[in-house]
């Protein structure tokens, strides 16, 4: 596997990421992340057969909650930091064509 | 610097006497700090927000209540800096990002009502690398932070701000985070101590996700005597945090003076290895060998995979970070973009505009390595190293109690000098971050200065939950030396 980025390559994984970067920053992530693969890379040479993953540090399964009806925050609390709101809803830009 | 007929500069436990026997008040405290912090503060930058306001009149009550002969808390009118990324109601959480320059929370954060209910003074919010990644608080949006021991060098990171005040007198206490070593390694460089509790230990209710598979919360202080008061009080179970650890919490200031028996320290030759300055690696050894004085027996270790850490760390930590800054999209909370050409426009360009570069860099290198095709390559090979390197603490800590080492291969570095090598800034957190994936406790406590007067930092690692034998330990240390009562000394011009 190739540990390069390529600029074509970063720009691709911005739009996964959703992330607007300038031409500039394009170029220097190339250099940068390629770097950090190239490191990164070593892990290859670990021989991790029968190892299982370790997701989290205190191993454990799902925690429970009884189902018991409970205050949730009020709405308005919870628009009280939206860029834009109608003081109902969240207000986004129209995602259908025509909308 | 002169803190002489000013409280500032005095340990908490210390200011708890004085005001039980009534020859300080809270509101002398406080005043004293925020005067520190308006004579100080725009040299060194430790803080974001401060409400000197609502502090005294926070610092006010408590004192009525304690003439009243009311019981308090156990943290009962000390000042407290909390980092900025935790949830503050109503209060500014930045996050020390152009995302959320103007995020006020609805709710606190479970530590921040902990240090309410302990009727703890909060006297500000501290400067932070943006959503707490990086090692030099350089990677703020509102500016760095700079080290109190010499203003040209870097206080570490990401929690830079909560540690630099401390040093600076200008709070006895403050919390910050740690997710690879983000506590420890600015404790190391500004002089003081600093814990990382075993993961899950603290509630992280309200701490703003940065990689939630490593995060903690824990006490950063003057001495160890204060961490410990400090760590009480943040520890506990809290079900709005499903990672909380619902074991009890053992008394830590009552069983500190008890030195251990017997004690076992280890020391892995892996963190003597190359690129360790010669003067930290000294004062590392001075410290191991006061131990041995101390009756300890000191064993060689091994952790053969602890080359691997910062690899498997930075996928693992990255991988997180992509996932959790996707809330991020201008439509919540936040910055929203005022140009754009439409929804999907809009979220890329919100991001685009609202996060510095750190943090696109390590969303970019978490997308990548979670996206189709590379997920096994790098997260998932990441995560199976990751239960090697804690298999390697596990046997470690069959035949050892503590793993002794330094904190940082360096003293504190200058601003800017790592600042445009990501790579060399990542191999600073080489000894820390360890700990976070295998989710122990470890301390970083002041064991000497290079010779120009920056300090250096002994780290102590203990097995899951152990908190109250690294405090201990730490203890026996700290009673036999005098690297923490030393205080960076500012001048007076601003």
């Amino acid at each position: 596997m190739s540990n390069s980025l390529s600029a074509d390559d970063v720009r691709k994984v911005a739009t996964l990421a959703r992330l607007k970067l300038t031409d500039v920053e394009i170029e220097l992530l190339s250099t940068q992340l390629s770097c950090v693969l190239d490191y990164v890379a070593q892990l290859e040479e670990v021989d991790t057969e029968n190892v299982e993953p370790m997701a989290h540090a205190v191993e454990r399964t799902n925690v429970f909650r009884d189902d018991e009806p409970r205050d949730s925050l009020p709405s308005a609390d919870a628009l009280a930091n939206a860029p834009k709101t109608d003081g109902r809803f969240y207000l986004v830009p129209p995602i259908l064509e025509g909308g | 610097m002169s803190t002489s007929g000013t409280t500032s500069g005095t340990t908490a436990v210390a200011l708890l006497a004085r005001m039980q026997l009534g020859e300080l008040t809270s509101r002398q405290i406080v005043a004293d700090s925020l005067e520190r912090i308006a004579a100080h503060d725009k040299q060194v930058g430790a803080f974001l927000s401060v409400d000197g306001d609502a502090a005294l009149e926070q610092a006010d009550a408590v004192d009525r209540r304690r003439a009243a002969g009311e019981s308090l808390g156990p943290l009962a009118g000390i000042p407290v800096a909390v980092k900025d990324v935790l949830c503050t109601k109503g209060n500014l959480t930045t996050c020390g990002s152009r995302m959320l320059e103007k995020f006020r929370p609805p709710y606190n954060a479970h530590v921040v009502e902990r240090l309410l209910e302990a009727d703890a003074i909060l006297i500000g919010k501290a400067n932070m690398d943006e959503f707490a990644m990086g090692s030099s608080t350089e990677n703020s949006a509102f500016g760095p932070t700079h080290n109190p021991w010499n203003l040209d060098h870097a206080p570490g990171g990401s929690s830079g701000g909560s540690a630099a005040a401390v040093a600076a007198s200008m709070t006895p206490l403050s919390i910050g985070t740690d997710t690879g070593g983000s506590i420890r390694q600015p404790a190391a460089f500004c002089g003081i101590t600093g814990l990382k509790p075993t993961y899950g230990r603290v509630s992280r209710y309200g701490l703003v996700a940065f990689a939630s598979s490593l995060d903690q919360v824990g006490p950063m202080a003057a001495d160890v005597g204060d961490a410990a008061l400090l760590m009480e009080v943040l520890a506990g179970y809290d079900a709005r945090d499903s990672t909380s650890i619902d074991a009890p919490v053992p008394d830590y200031t009552n069983t500190l003076d008890q030195p251990l028996e017997g004690l076992r320290i280890g020391i892995a030759t892996e963190h003597f290895a190359e690129g360790l300055d010669p003067e930290v690696e000294q004062a590392v050894r001075t410290a191991i060998d006061m131990y041995r004085s101390f009756g300890a027996e000191v064993r060689e270790i091994t952790l053969p995979h602890s080359k691997y850490a910062i690899a498997a760390y930075y996928l693992v930590a990255s991988s997180e970070a992509s996932s959790n800054l996707a809330r991020y999209d201008g439509v919540h909370y936040g910055h929203r973009a005022e140009n754009y050409d439409d929804m999907i426009d809009m979220y890329a360009t919100t991001r685009g505009e609202g996060f510095g570069d750190e943090v696109k860099r390590r969303i970019m290198l978490g997308t990548y390595a979670l996206s189709s095709g590379y997920y096994d390559a790098y997260y998932l090979k990441a995560l199976k190293v990751r239960r090697l390197i804690r298999n390697d603490f596990d046997t470690a800590f069959e035949s050892v109690d503590l793993i002794a080492g330094p904190v940082t291969p360096t003293p504190a570095f200058k601003l800017g000098e790592l600042v445009d090598d990501p790579l060399a800034m990542y191999l600073n957190d080489l000894y820390t971050l360890s700990a976070n994936l295998a989710g122990l406790p470890a301390i970083s406590i002041p064991a000497g200065q290079n010779n120009s007067g920056l300090p250096i930092g002994l780290q102590l690692m203990a097995p899951p939950l152990a908190e109250d034998r690294l405090l201990r330990a730490a203890r026996m240390f700290e009673r036999e030396t005098d690297w923490h009562t030393k205080r960076a000394e500012l001048s007076s011009k601003s």
